[in-house]
């Protein structure tokens, strides 16, 4: 139904209800995952950054993105509680202190926007459950630029708003639920002969 | 992995290259993705067509680059901003520069001086402030000018002194401000032993021998090549076992300079000049 194989990196951007999505698709993308994964979660500010930790599955690499670090395949980066996250055109990452988008920093839109340009049609951006726009013109983005976009089916989402904002910006998106959204991870896992040379 | 090339960030290149020429301002090693933002924002405000149209107003309208260069700049600052660092400095860095006779202090990239008025609060806290020099510098003519001016709206200042509070003020921070009309004016007691100067990170040389410099959440905005640069200069200016002072998210891990470098502060990003 999406072909993978042309996939260099995969955004995802959630907000209200997103983190339990979540926690249950990354373990789906196995201990190393074929492509680098971006995430920007909307947390409360008081909220330590714990979130990456706590959601990383068993074995997988999941760290706070640092600013003008390398993106590495089979790790995944969450944006910063504070700090935008974004993708430099040589494709590392870079963080910046710019103004809240949609009174969000960090914003899903500018992490969206600006992977689209570094990947193109080597992207997969995914939305989940929220309950505000940032991210719609971010899906908006990746599917000009020819990328692949998939929204949580907002009628399976706890706030249905933001995907149902992003479908709109990006109407050739698909609206999966969170089981196909979890086969399309799975899709990423490298088969374990592959792993061997990776893990050491 | 190779980049793609895209047409704006073509007209960008193109934009900055002109700016250096007309105006000695060099942008063209910062980092592209939230340029490219900020840029979008100032063609829209200046009512322009597309990146190529901003630079032919910059370049035959001269009233018009200050206005970008507000776009160009991000001065979005508070003061005792993340409060963890100025308890921190105060914790390693202040005993040390208190065995100084004078003391000097290089605040880098000083926004519209937020950062500024809080160092010299601590120093003054700490009765160092008569024996210190403190330069603070910034690219932008108009921050530096509000810097100088050291007037914020008084409804900022509730956070502010939190944040003094957090970062283990010793004082009441009302002691160093003067409210009226809604607005307050950062006492002149501190404003005597601050410089406020234009010195730019990417142009400009290193600067006198100081024992501290702080420079915070202006090399997230560089390329590694002006990181680099740049903390070659804060080297270069600091004496030996002087102290550097970073952002929250910036580290010399990734720059040329990490092994010249001891950390003294891992979460507060404050490093020592070894040698
Ligand atoms: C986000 S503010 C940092 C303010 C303060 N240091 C803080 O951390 O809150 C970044 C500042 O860096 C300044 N800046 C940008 N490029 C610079 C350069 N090449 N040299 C010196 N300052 C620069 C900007 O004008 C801006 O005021």
């Amino acid at each position: 139904m999406i072909d993978t194989a042309r996939i260099d990196a995969i955004v995802v951007g959630g907000s209200a209800g997103a983190f339990t999505v979540l926690s249950s698709l990354l373990p789906a993308l196995g201990p190393a995952p074929r492509v680098p994964v971006l995430v920007v979660l909307h947390l409360p500010p008081d909220r330590p950054s714990a979130a990456a930790a706590a959601l990383g599955g068993r074995g997988q690499r999941v760290k706070e993105a640092e600013d003008k670090e390398r993106i590495e395949a089979g790790v995944i980066y969450f944006a910063p509680p504070g700090y935008h996250l974004l993708v430099e055109p040589d494709r590392s990452l870079a963080l910046a202190f710019d103004e809240p988008v949609h009174h969000s920093r960090p914003s899903i839109d500018v992490l969206f926007e600006s992977a689209a340009d570094a990947f193109g049609e080597g992207l997969l951006g995914v939305i989940l459950s929220g309950a505000n726009e940032d991210g719609a013109a971010g899906l908006g983005a990746i599917s000009a630029r020819g990328g692949l976009t998939v929204v949580q089916r907002p009628d399976t989402a706890e706030h249905p708003f933001m995907p149902a904002a992003a479908l709109r910006a990006a109407p050739a998106s698909a609206a999966l639920s969170v089981d196909e959204l979890r086969s399309i991870f799975a899709g990423f896992d490298t088969p374990s002969r592959d792993r061997g040379a990776l893990d050491d | 992995m190779r980049a793609l090339a895209h047409e704006v960030d073509l007209e960008i290149r193109l934009l900055l290259d002109a700016i250096y020429h007309r105006y000695q301002h060099d942008f063209r090693d910062y980092a592209v993705a939230s340029l490219r933002r900020r840029l979008a924002q100032a063609v829209e405000h200046l009512g322009c067509l597309s990146v190529s149209g901003l630079q032919e107003r910059v370049l035959h309208d001269p009233t018009a680059f200050p206005s970008v260069l507000q776009y160009l700049t991000v001065p979005v600052s508070d003061m005792f901003r993340d409060p963890w660092y100025f308890r921190a400095v105060r914790e390693h860095v202040v005993p040390v520069l208190r065995t100084y006779p004078s003391i000097k202090l290089w605040i880098a990239g000083c926004g519209h001086g937020e950062e500024v008025y809080s160092f010299a609060i601590v120093l003054a806290e700490e009765g160092m402030l008569d024996r210190t020099l403190i330069y603070a510098t910034d690219i932008n003519p108009a921050g530096l000018e509000a810097a100088q001016a050291g007037i914020y709206p008084l409804d900022r200042f509730r956070r502010f002194t939190e944040n003094h509070r957090r970062a283990g003020g010793k004082s009441s921070l009302s002691a160093y401000y003067r409210a009226a009309y809604g607005s307050a004016a950062i006492d002149k007691r501190l404003k005597k032993r601050i410089v406020f100067s234009d010195h730019s990170l990417a142009t400009d040389s290193a600067f006198g021998e100081v024992q501290f410099v702080s420079c915070r959440n202006v090399l997230i905005y560089f390329n590694r090549t002006l990181q680099d640069r740049a903390v070659g200069l804060f080297h270069d200016s600091l004496c030996r076992r002087g102290f550097l002072g970073l952002g929250a998210k910036e580290s010399l891990r990734f720059t040329a300079h990490a092994a010249a470098f001891a950390e003294v502060e891992h979460d507060a990003r404050i490093y020592q000049r070894k040698a």
